[in-house]
């Protein structure tokens, strides 16, 4: 089930607050390293690099506006299957 | 014979299955068109008159978006998730099933034919 629209969008707080520290120029740095998957992006992250964690390492994702609404989630993909093994028999 | 949005209509049916025939206009939306129009639902197509085609014509237009405008927005929005990398579009661009269906088995629709595996055991086989 969708999210209530009355709750507005889901940020983890300690992320949001660091994304708006950058944007006021209050604190400078490039990749901001994350865990949190579940957080959706907002407008305001647009033109940031994000280091989002999969589980094992930090996928960089570069925000642009048409990701706006998704999760960070979806940008860092958790399974690495490349395909069966081509052995014989 | 009743043409709406580039699409000929089956004469013999009854107006809220004829509708269905555009793509776009599921059950629910020709019953909406046809009772917006004030047009009984089970009138045959070949009994449209013209004024109730032009009713149906404009109602389609005006609310509706239908055949090739609605193919190119969908097919704008797989593009936008193929674009942007995320895990949908890569569910896309893998064939796969996008909205987190199991693919240990099932899934043909997405996945096409079986492809048999050479040297596989027959009881996985099947």
């Amino acid at each position: 089930m969708a999210r209530s629209i009355k709750k507005g969008p889901y940020v983890d707080a300690n992320l949001e607050d660091k994304v708006l520290a950058i944007n006021e120029g209050t604190s400078k740095k490039g990749v901001l390293k994350t865990w949190s998957r579940r957080s959706t992006i907002t407008p305001d992250f647009v033109g940031h690099t994000l280091a989002v964690h999969n589980g094992n390492k930090f996928i960089p994702v570069y925000v642009t506006e048409f990701m706006v609404g998704h999760k960070l989630g979806e940008f860092a993909p958790t399974r690495n299957f490349k395909g069966h093994s081509s052995k014989k028999g | 014979m009743a043409r709406i949005a580039g699409v000929d209509l089956p004469k013999n049916k009854r107006g809220e299955i004829g509708l269905t025939y555009i793509y776009g206009i599921g059950p629910s939306t020709a019953k909406y068109i046809l009772d917006k129009a004030s047009i009984d639902r089970s009138k045959k197509v070949n009994q449209w008159d013209d004024d109730e085609l032009n009713a149906i014509r404009t109602t389609i237009t005006e609310e509706f978006k239908v055949e090739g405008q609605l193919r190119s927005e969908v097919q704008m929005s797989i593009k936008r998730l193929l674009d942007i990398a995320c895990y949908r579009g890569l569910r896309h661009r893998k064939g796969l099933p996008v909205r987190g269906q199991r693919t240990k088995t099932n899934s043909r629709t997405r996945k096409g034919k079986r492809k048999t595996v050479a040297g596989k055991k027959k009881a996985t086989k099947k």
